[in-house]
């Protein structure tokens, strides 16, 4: 399975050249990939539905305790078949919305990649595997969604779900690190066997803010849900895919894979059923406002994806089938209407629903498949989306925490998703027939065959929603306990006979044919809120993104200026108050000044000092030049003083070199001018003297400490022995330390080869410049 | 002796960064020197500074008698002498082909990639 995953990867990249052979059938050949992936899941369906539990080892960073292994339970093997089986639909799907398009091949190449990453996190069973494909998943996300790079909104709207998503993941990050030191282990199968530990842990409250934290954002909860109606801007099998039924469910699903690890508590289940519902209310209330089709469908996807983070939060049995049955029904009917969505666009070419109608007598097919897709959507029988809101209301009665809040704002959220269905199935396929950009056709057979499948099999488990018992049961198992430890039992009905649920469902009904019924004059009344709209979490990233912005810019402006004399006075600054602070509090300043030195000694080194402060003061060139070359010489002079003759000669000869060399060339330039203010002065000595003083106390206390065995002792009896050399110093330089010496060598030549080039190119610029009158005198 | 040098290492030092401080860049050019003598001298004269005593083997010897100069730290500055050497040619004429062009000897006029 893991060489499936990372072959996919391969695969993946492979698109553009598979595209060269196979042209427009390109997209059905890739959509083989998932399809077999799929076909080995349901391979493995026996076993996962015994409760067993396949685990795939495969070491990655053993040092590290990094592993890619594999885990197949019931909870990871719905999601993996999620993503296979609509993938391969969304890939046949997108081989006609994007038919001829340009870049067919890199979108396929992205989509791909996503896929394997989206599997890769759903089976993994290391953390630090699990967070890599995470945030795969957010770049992949980040590309499609900036498929059109040349439209603005995309690429904003991109950048908003990458830095929402991915800010999250560093959350999340954090939240794993912690998770693996108070559980001790990376592995998840490890770790929801450590419950009870992980729960009285210390770190218990950050894992879960930080947990959380990710998650949240990864599925668009209250407060930040608004990245994904933008990310609508990307091509509609993408929202289709990503947006609705895999990608944002990967917080669900770290959510569900980490209840028996961290569910249970007081925190857990108040943040999330509250942050759920308020979700799941804000989605609904938010989707009639729109008249695009893909942000109504986009709202009720934030709408679904809190419900089932509130089913989570109140985490009974009961509703844990809610859960799953909710979640496989959004799956089935949300890829169904997005993809309709997208023929709807295709063939109008418009995603205003008000500017459609009467639809149906052209595209009936696409009319059936969207009534099927929306009736499930809606909640009404016989359709799966039935079943899972009646498990809903049916859960959130059992809820512990704030019971009534919850109990409103899901029933608020039910008519309001009923009327969201309503307008997207009735809408554009009813009335009276209107003009749209382009002449609508009846939807090829690749783009229906997807969204009539999804939609067929939401009817059919709808119907016999006994056929889903052993999978929601064993995925239920999974959420509930660590994986292979329960076998649930799930029995799902249609009819439950008349309760409390199956009223409230007939209420939202009511009340949802009202909103649908009077939704432009509602329409119209929210219009009016939008100041208040305005003020949203969406006000708040972009206030935080203005204002990063502004703070980069005041720090670069302050630290980045370009004056190479700032950047200069800052190092040498954090340099000796880092370094300062070491050697003043940490380290105990002892000297041992024993001075003694001969008369001419003290000379030399007077005149060394001598000649560099000289040089810092003379106003003339050439007397500054001097005043070097003085120094020079009293170094040289040291080093002959004091045991280094090959020093000596060495720099005899470069000060030599380099007095011509400036004599030369600084007499083409100009004279001293004084550029700096006394206050500038007054600053840079400062920082200099500082500077200085520190490398002084660090050379006493260096040399008053104690000293280590030399390597030199070795050099020193081997040189003649080894190295057949008198001079100890010579044969360090061409044989113990020859590559230093070779690599010396490098450097001289590019420096001779760059001298060489410049004054080369001079030659000929001056020969250029005899041909025209020259530009200004040049003994300045 | 290793006190006296440290002052006057410490001196040079300053005196390099008070240089390359400056907005001249021909006095940048000399602070680069006065930088790399002071730092040779820092590596010359932590090792210790002996008299008399170069690290050499007398002829039919296979080691010296008795302690000699540590040859390791002048092996190092030998190398950095030489390297200082090639730096500052190529810096050198490097300004030179500057202010034919800029005819700026300011490196705040300089800082722009248009000038």
């Amino acid at each position: 399975m893991q060489l499936a995953v990372l072959g996919g990867f391969v695969a993946a990249v492979m698109a553009p050249l598979l595209h060269h052979w196979f042209g427009a059938r390109t997209p059905l050949v890739m959509a083989l990939l998932p399809a077999a992936l799929a076909a080995w899941l349901i391979g493995q369906w026996p076993a996962v539905a015994a409760g067993e539990v396949l685990l795939l080892e495969w070491a990655w960073v053993p040092g590290l305790d990094i592993t890619l292994t594999f885990l197949i339970d019931g909870l990871a093997w719905l999601f993996a078949m999620l993503i296979t089986v609509i993938g391969a639909l969304v890939l046949v799907y997108s081989g006609e919305y994007l038919r001829g398009h340009r870049d067919l091949p890199r979108f396929l190449v992205v989509i791909t990649a996503f896929m394997m990453s989206m599997l890769g996190l759903v089976l993994a069973d290391n953390l630090v595997t699990l967070f890599v494909f995470w945030e795969l998943t957010s770049i992949t996300s980040y590309l499609l969604i900036g498929f059109n790079h040349t439209d603005l909104a995309a690429r904003k709207a991109a950048l908003q779900g990458l830095f929402v998503t991915v800010g999250g993941g560093l959350a999340l990050l954090a939240g794993f690190v912690m998770l693996a030191v108070a559980g001790d282990s990376w592995s998840l199968v490890e770790l929801t066997r450590r419950g009870e530990l992980l729960r009285e842990h210390a770190l218990y409250t950050p894992i879960l803010v930080c947990v959380l934290l990710g998650a949240f954002t990864k599925s668009a909860q209250f407060p930040f849900h608004f990245w994904l109606p933008n990310a609508m801007a990307a091509p509609t099998p993408v929202s289709a895919y990503l947006h609705s039924a895999t990608m944002v469910k990967a917080g669900i699903y770290l959510l569900a894979r980490l209840h028996p690890a961290m569910g249970g508590t007081e925190g857990w289940v108040i943040s999330l059923s509250l942050v759920g519902a308020l979700t799941m209310a804000t989605g609904a209330f938010m989707a009639i406002q729109h008249t695009n089709v893909k942000k109504l469908l986009a709202y009720s996807t934030v709408m679904a994806l809190g419900t089932l983070t509130m089913l989570l939060g109140i985490g009974t049995q009961g509703a844990l089938v809610a859960f799953v049955a909710f979640l496989l029904a959004h799956s089935l009917y949300k890829g169904a209407l997005f993809m309709v969505a997208g023929i709807l666009d295709h063939e109008t070419g418009t995603k205003d629903v008000t500017a459609m109608g009467g639809l149906r007598r052209v595209m009936p097919r696409t009319a059936a498949v969207a009534m099927l897709a929306a009736l499930s959507l809606a909640g009404l029988p016989p359709l799966l989306g039935f079943v899972g809101k009646e498990l809903m209301f049916a859960s959130v009665l059992e809820a512990s925490a704030w019971r009534p809040l919850i109990l409103l704002l899901a029933f608020m959220a039910a008519f309001l998703t009923l009327a969201v269905a309503a307008i997207v199935a009735l809408r554009p396929f009813f009335g009276a027939s209107r003009e749209t950009p382009s002449t609508p056709h009846e939807a090829p057979r690749a783009m229906l065959a997807g969204p009539a499948l999804l939609a067929v099999l939401s009817l059919l488990f709808g119907l016999t929603p006994g056929l889903l018992d052993p999978l929601v049961g064993a995925t239920v198992a999974g959420v509930l306990a660590p994986p292979g430890e329960t076998l649930v039992e799930a029995h799902l009905a249609i009819w439950h006979g008349i309760n409390l649920p199956l009223l409230l469902s007939l209420a939202s009904l009511l009340l949802g044919l009202l909103v649908y019924r009077y939704w432009d004059r509602l329409r119209a009344m929210l219009a009016r809120l939008e100041p208040l709209m305005a003020r949203g979490p969406e006000a708040g990233y972009e206030a935080l993104m203005a204002g990063v912005v502004a703070v980069a810019e005041w720090q670069t402006r302050l630290l980045q200026n370009g004056q190479l004399r700032n950047y200069l006075v800052m190092t040498l600054l954090v340099l000796v108050g880092l370094v300062g602070h070491a050697l003043f509090f940490r380290h105990t300043l002892e000297f041992d000044l024993a001075l003694s030195f001969y008369f001419h000694e003290a000379v030399v080194a007077g005149l060394m000092v001598a000649g560099a402060v000289a040089a810092c003061v003379m106003r003339s060139r050439l007397a500054a030049v001097a005043a070097l070359g003085i120094m020079g010489f009293s170094i040289a002079l040291t080093f002959v003083l004091f045991s280094a003759p090959d020093l000596a000669i060495t720099q005899l000869l470069v000060e030599t070199l380099t007095v011509i060399l400036l004599v030369l060339v600084l007499f083409r330039l100009p004279r001293f001018a004084s550029l700096s203010t006394p206050t500038e002065r007054l600053r840079d000595l400062a920082v200099a003297i500082l500077t200085g003083g520190l490398i002084t106390l660090l050379m006493l206390s260096v040399l008053s400490g104690e000293r280590l065995p030399r390597i030199s002792d070795y050099m020193v009896a081997n040189s003649q022995p080894l190295g057949h050399g008198h001079n100890i110093v010579n044969v360090i330089l061409v044989d113990f330390r020859a590559l230093d010496t070779l690599g010396e060598m490098f450097v001289l030549a590019l420096a001779a080869i760059g001298v060489y080039a410049m004054l080369r190119f001079h030659a000929l610029e001056y020969d250029a410049r005899h041909t025209v009158p020259p530009r200004e005198s040049d003994d300045g | 002796m290793e006190p006296l040098m440290a002052i006057v290492i410490g001196i040079l030092f300053a005196a390099a960064i008070y240089m390359m401080l400056r907005r001249s860049i021909v006095k940048l050019v000399i602070g680069l020197m006065l930088l790399s003598n002071a730092a040779n001298l820092l590596i010359f004269a932590t090792a210790g500074m002996v008299r008399g005593a170069p690290p050499l083997v007398p002829q039919g010897l296979t080691a010296p008698e008795g302690a000699v100069a540590d040859p390791l730290p002048q092996a190092l500055v030998l190398t950095a002498i030489v390297i200082a050497f090639g730096v500052l040619s190529f810096a050198v004429v490097l300004v030179r082909r500057a202010w034919e062009i800029v005819r700026a000897d300011d490196l705040d006029k300089m800082k722009d990639t248009d000038t």
